[in-house]
């Protein structure tokens, strides 16, 4: 065995996974969760740009008051396809499947998922989804919004809404499979002495997210084939004329996609867990709280859907209770962000570009949070329901929260993942980049929803056009901003420097191996002694013996 | 699950479980011709719920499956009542917004 000296880290020259064949069919037939990971990062990247391209189009209508780079009909498709894309295609898999992937077995001391080959077949069955997806945006698109609400979607619309949902139906099941084998592969492949309250956070987050998966998904599942039945068979089940109740759509569609919003978000919140440790070296304040907000919150999302029906004839009754219980999902929310504050708190900040992400999350979650009551008061939401406001409120949230926290986790863990740093310096401009073009986006668009601006019309009143110019002109820097890591991540796999097992010397398991990790992920199944985020003075590492990493060719790098 | 609990549903109890939902459609067919008035709808879930139970206890092995898969399996009911609760909760007090109105 070679000693690897802790000043000069180079690529592992011994087998790890990506060395572990180079053939098409090595990856695709993988049952590796770091390949499979991988192969979900390019696809849900291409899904990014591609959705990207459609907001990209839709801001540039919205320059002029008249609307005039599109007609009426395209601007419906766009904002459509828009939405189905980024919510289904990227949003929902970006963290659980590329992140997650990726990192349980290896924070939990596991060898692979419980099932390497369901986890294989979920990739496909998202790559079939997406295709069908694909295929109704080739073929004409589809102009129902993300949401395909009844009766327009099951009766009136002309374009191809069988299509489109069928390929969101696919991908459910995707989900299904990644969750359930998340949930096994806690219970049951935790290394000796990975008790559950030494979980890192980002663990107990996506076990939390994994649930939703699986209780949530079939009701999506089953929603839309219930509008597929109503539209090809004439089914009564939604339209009020064949006897069917709309609002049981709103229900059926809601009790999966405000929760939907929880697994795109709980995941995000794991990574900032993990990040706000690293960089304040400093354990989590109130580690039991955080972790167990995560599962709170799955379970209290699942009680607040009706706060998307205050205005669409839903009882009056069922509102003010759906109000009410809508308030108690800020309670877990809040006991995160303020856990992570305190975690700054006398913590030795390093403000490395993770750390810029985990500001930008915790300020930009804050407002889309807080945004959140206003939406959740009645008497409020009557005003701005269906305006600017809730867009930017949930962009605040979807993009300001999980793209960020997204964002943060690659650049933290692109180190593991491929072996080499990225530029610093880019990389850091390009966290300033999207921040600010964050920013000039959508605090605008409050201020439109407030004023009265409708969502989804592209003609409106010239006294908007200020506003819509600072948004649209804030979303080409946003794209700037996206594009410059695309650039530079693909330039450290080439020319990047050869990162070492630990370049952050961070506490969780998954850095206590090579990097890339081997296909095994350990060399000796590691048996744990300390919790993830053992930063205090003279800790060492959370695992024993430490012998055995050394012996294992992985340098020991300490704060 | 393990190789014994596997094993510990016999192949009698197997075929006394599909007889038991063969009856159980016949039940099905025969209630079909009778008119019950409001009971139509509940006699026909009770049967049909009968039907789910048995091969969710003993065909999917429930039955003699671990504390946490049972809790599992339970929560999907609970999650499936809390649909039906609250959208019913909407649907049986609409009728007095209209009477305020």
């Amino acid at each position: 065995m070679t000693t690897i000296p802790i000043d000069e880290p180079r690529i592992e020259q011994h087998s790890n996974y990506l060395t572990n064949g180079y053939s098409v069919k090595s990856w695709l037939l993988t049952t590796d969760h770091k390949r499979i990971a991988l192969l979900y990062l390019i696809t849900i990247t291409l899904f990014f740009f591609l959705g990207g391209a459609f907001a990209v189009l839709i801001r540039l209508d919205l320059m002029t008051p008249a609307g005039d780079l599109m007609r009426d009909e395209t601007y419906n498709k766009m904002f459509t396809m828009h939405g189905i894309i980024m919510v289904f295609f990227f949003l929902i898999p970006a963290v659980p499947a590329v992140l997650g992937n990726f990192l349980i077995p290896l924070m939990i001391g596991a060898r692979d998922l419980a099932f390497p080959r369901i986890n294989l077949l979920s990739w496909y069955v998202f790559v079939i989804g997406g295709l069908f997806t694909l295929a109704s945006v080739a073929s004409g698109g589809v102009d129902t919004g993300w949401t395909f609400y009844t009766p327009y979607s099951s009766t009136y619309a002309n374009t191809h809404v069988v299509l489109a949902a069928l390929g969101v139906f696919i991908t459910g099941f995707s989900s299904i499979l990644t969750g359930l084998n998340f949930i096994v592969t806690v219970h049951t492949m935790r290394a000796p002495g990975m008790t559950w309250f030494r979980l890192p956070l980002f663990v107990w987050a996506n076990y939390a997210t994994s649930l939703i998966m699986i209780l949530g998904t079939p009701v999506l599942a089953v929603t839309i084939v219930l509008v597929a039945i109503e539209r090809i068979f004439g089914v009564g089940i939604f339209d009020p004329k064949l006897g069917g109740d709309p609002l049981l759509f709103q229900h059926l569609f809601w009790f999966y996609s405000h929760p939907a919003v929880y697994i795109m978000i709980l995941p995000s919140m794991g990574v900032i867990s993990e990040l706000v440790t690293c960089f304040s070296r400093k354990r989590i304040f109130g580690y039991g709280f955080v972790a167990v907000s995560s599962l709170l919150i799955a379970v209290y999302g699942f009680l607040v859907w009706g706060h998307h029906m205050f205005v669409s004839g839903q009882s009056v009754y069922a509102g003010m209770i759906f109000s009410f219980l809508s308030f108690f999902v800020a309670i877990p929310s809040a006991i995160k962000v303020f856990n992570w504050t305190a975690t700054l708190y006398k913590g030795s900040i390093s403000y490395q570009t993770p750390m810029l992400y985990v500001f930008g999350f915790i300020g930009l979650f804050a407002i889309g949070g807080l945004t959140g009551l206003f939406l959740a008061t009645l008497a409020v939401d009557v005003h701005v329901h269906d305006t600017y406001f809730i867009v930017a409120h949930f962009h605040y949230i979807m993009v300001g929260g999980v793209v960020m926290g997204y964002l943060g986790g690659i650049h933290f863990w692109w180190p593991k993942i491929t072996g080499r740093m990225y530029p610093e310096g880019w990389a850091k401009l390009a966290a300033l980049i999207i921040f600010v073009g964050f920013n000039l986006t959508f605090f605008p668009q409050f201020l439109l929803g407030y004023l009265g601006m409708p969502r989804r019309y592209h003609v409106y009143p010239e006294e908007f056009q200020i506003l819509n110019v600072m948004s649209s002109a804030g979303a080409s820097i946003l794209g700037v901003g996206y594009l410059l890591p695309l650039v530079y991540l693909f330039w450290s796999l080439r020319w990047g420097p050869a990162a070492g097992p630990n370049p952050w010397a961070a506490a969780g398991l998954e850095w206590q191996t090579s990097s890339p990790p081997p296909t095994e992920n350990f060399e000796k199944i590691p048996i744990v002694t300390q919790e993830a985020y053992a930063y205090s003075e003279g800790s060492g590492f959370p695992v024993s013996p430490e012998a055995d990493y050394k012996e294992g060719g992985s340098p020991v790098v300490h704060s | 699950m393990t190789a014994h609990d596997e094993h510990s549903i016999s192949t009698r109890t197997y075929f006394l479980v599909f007889t038991a939902l063969l009856v159980l459609t016949g039940v099905t067919v025969v209630a079909a011709f009778f008119n019950f008035g409001h009971l139509n709808d509940i006699i026909a879930l009770v049967i049909a719920g009968t039907k789910a139970t048995l091969v969710i206890l003993f065909f999917m092995h429930v039955w003699h499956a671990s504390g946490l898969t049972r809790v599992f399996v339970l929560s999907g009911f609970a999650w499936l009542a809390l649909l039906m609760a609250f959208t019913f909760a909407d649907l049986f007090t609409r009728w007095q917004v209209e009477a305020a109105g």
